[in-house]
């Protein structure tokens, strides 16, 4: 399985680390909504099909990616920083060139 | 039932073999049942065999969209145990081990369970004093745990590289005498079989598309071969179950599809004769009956719905082999195969009424499904019987995880990969 980093390009699955489900959103620290924090920790959509995933480019740029992965087939339809445009590393790629 | 004995394979051999009956009938399904199973795997025959022999449920219809037993029950490494730490565990997989001990007699069918011992390898001399721990805590709930020393496992274990230049040297382990292995399709075909002469129907090729409802009430279910109605309907489909929730309208539950490998060896003489598994890592060997070596490791460890799996695990499950046995470097690897496992939150199964009125579920075995086959369906089929859970998979429920009470052997907290 291959998975093409922004930054770095195509690179084996090996360099990458799994931080799991990209569909939960982690309610406000100060948020006392028992369910809503019973829900991100615990209950998972689990498609068969196209699953929105993280990823870290552990072994590489160390970037967190927003990954959509069949979860059938393996098949890899999107790839995208995280955080936006991931200014860091948007930041070196453009010092390197000049 | 006893048609299976050394007279009537003497008297089928006289006759060259001609007048053996199939060991279940191919029925078309009923309008109606009082209880439907969907899913032929293990648990889902043993659920039907219990319900029939324990209960006196024989209006039963076993529903498998495949052939009989081409899941989990047919994917996995075939051994058999009980060494787990938490109470809840400990009893639960115990009654299994029971159940094992008298399967083939009680079936008729010989499922070879073969109690050949499963040893856990200790690296460090913590991993060891855990181990002790861990023994404790099965002894004091009747289960047989020994510690064994370095060179007690060499003479059980020749050919394990014990030696202080290993890469992970060994300073102990913790067998379980009454542990082993299972032919496992034997299991499938034997509960199938028993079911089948108490009267349940098992219908293959016969794929659940959606359910029937008579407001929030589960009424039966709408399948590739027309619907079918029933009191009650119980789901047993271990990494489908996602899918087969989402068709009942529950979008989310606590669990993850993920891929778990296992592999084969060409045949060799005899190598092994128990289960042991790495401590180091996560590795796990046997040696079948034909001789083949048959070993895995982790899941793949991203959601995963393919009954195939992805290289770096092969990489990593070999690595491990020749840490523990240098002497297999040029053994053949005859085939490998994936079982999408529906890992849950604690690593611990689900086995409960509800979440729906008229539904059952069975479902979050990690990747221990196997050796809870007997449990499991007997287990179920009381849950089914009477509304309500058996002591032994009470604390199995589907609202421990917001509730609090989780039962988490591994101390790896909410995190499915790592169970």
């Amino acid at each position: 399985m291959l998975i093409t980093c922004p930054y770095c390009g195509p690179r084996d699955v090996i360099e990458f680390t799994y931080q799991g489900d990209g569909n939960r959103e982690r309610p406000n620290p100060a948020s006392q909504n028992l369910d809503a924090w019973n829900a991100y920790v615990y209950d998972r959509l689990n498609p068969a099909g196209d699953h929105n995933e993280i990823w870290q480019h552990s072994g590489g740029c160390r970037a967190h990616l927003r990954v959509v992965r069949n979860t059938v087939t393996h098949e890899i339809s999107s790839v995208a920083f995280v955080h936006g445009d991931h200014t860091s590393a948007a930041r070196r790629k453009a010092e390197s060139k000049s | 039932m006893a048609e299976y004995s050394a007279f009537s394979l003497l008297a089928n051999a006289l006759k060259g073999n001609k007048d053996w009956k199939p060991a279940w009938r191919k029925p078309d399904p009923k309008a109606s049942y009082d209880v439907i199973i969907i899913g032929g795997g293990g648990h889902g025959l043993a659920t039907a065999y219990y319900l029939a022999k324990e209960h006196g449920i024989t209006n039963v219809a076993v529903l498998e969209k495949g052939w009989l037993g081409s899941g989990n029950v047919g994917r996995n490494t075939t051994a058999v145990r009980s060494n787990y730490l938490l109470p809840a565990n400990t009893r639960f997989y115990e009654h299994s081990m029971k159940l094992w001990e008298d399967l083939s007699h009680d079936l008729n069918y010989n499922v070879m369970f073969s109690q050949r011992g499963c040893l856990n390898l200790a690296h460090t001399p913590a991993q060891f004093d855990d181990y002790a721990r861990r023994g404790n805590a099965m002894r004091h709930l009747g289960v047989d745990a020994e510690l064994m020393t370095p060179a007690q496992i060499k003479r059980l274990i020749p050919a394990l590289d014990i030696s202080d230049s290993a890469r992970f040297p060994v300073v102990g382990g913790l067998m379980q005498r009454r542990a082993g292995t299972a032919r496992h399709d034997a299991v499938a075909w034997g509960y199938a079989r028993g079911a089948d002469r108490r009267g349940v129907d098992i219908v293959e090729n016969c794929e659940v598309t959606g359910f029937l409802r008579d407001g929030d009430r589960i009424t039966g279910v709408s399948t590739s071969r027309g619907e079918i109605r029933a009191k009650k309907v119980a789901v047993a489909v271990a990494g489908s179950t996602g899918r087969v929730m989402q068709l009942a309208g529950i979008e989310t539950m606590p669990i993850e599809s993920h891929v778990l490998q296992a592999f084969v060896t060409e045949s060799l003489k005899p190598f092994i004769d128990t289960v042991v598994t790495f401590g180091m890592g996560h590795f796990y060997m046997s040696q079948s009956d034909k001789g083949g070596l048959v070993y895995g490791g982790d899941i793949d460890g991203y959601n995963s719905y393919a009954q195939r799996g992805n290289l770096p695990v092969v990489d990593e499950v070999m690595s491990e082999m020749l840490a523990l046995f240098p002497g297999l470097a040029r053994v053949r690897m005859l085939r490998s195969w994936g079982g999408v496992c529906d890992m849950s939150m604690d690593g611990s199964p689900i086995i409960t009424t509800g979440p729906l009125h008229g539904m059952y579920l069975n479902c979050g075995w990690c990747y221990g499904g196997f050796k809870a086959t007997p449990a499991s369906g007997w287990c179920f089929a009381w849950t089914i019987a009477k509304d309500q859970p058996h002591e032994f998979n009470a604390p199995f429920t589907l609202d421990r995880f917001h509730r609090g009470l989780v039962i988490d052997d591994k101390g790896q907290g909410a995190n499915p990969r790592l169970h």
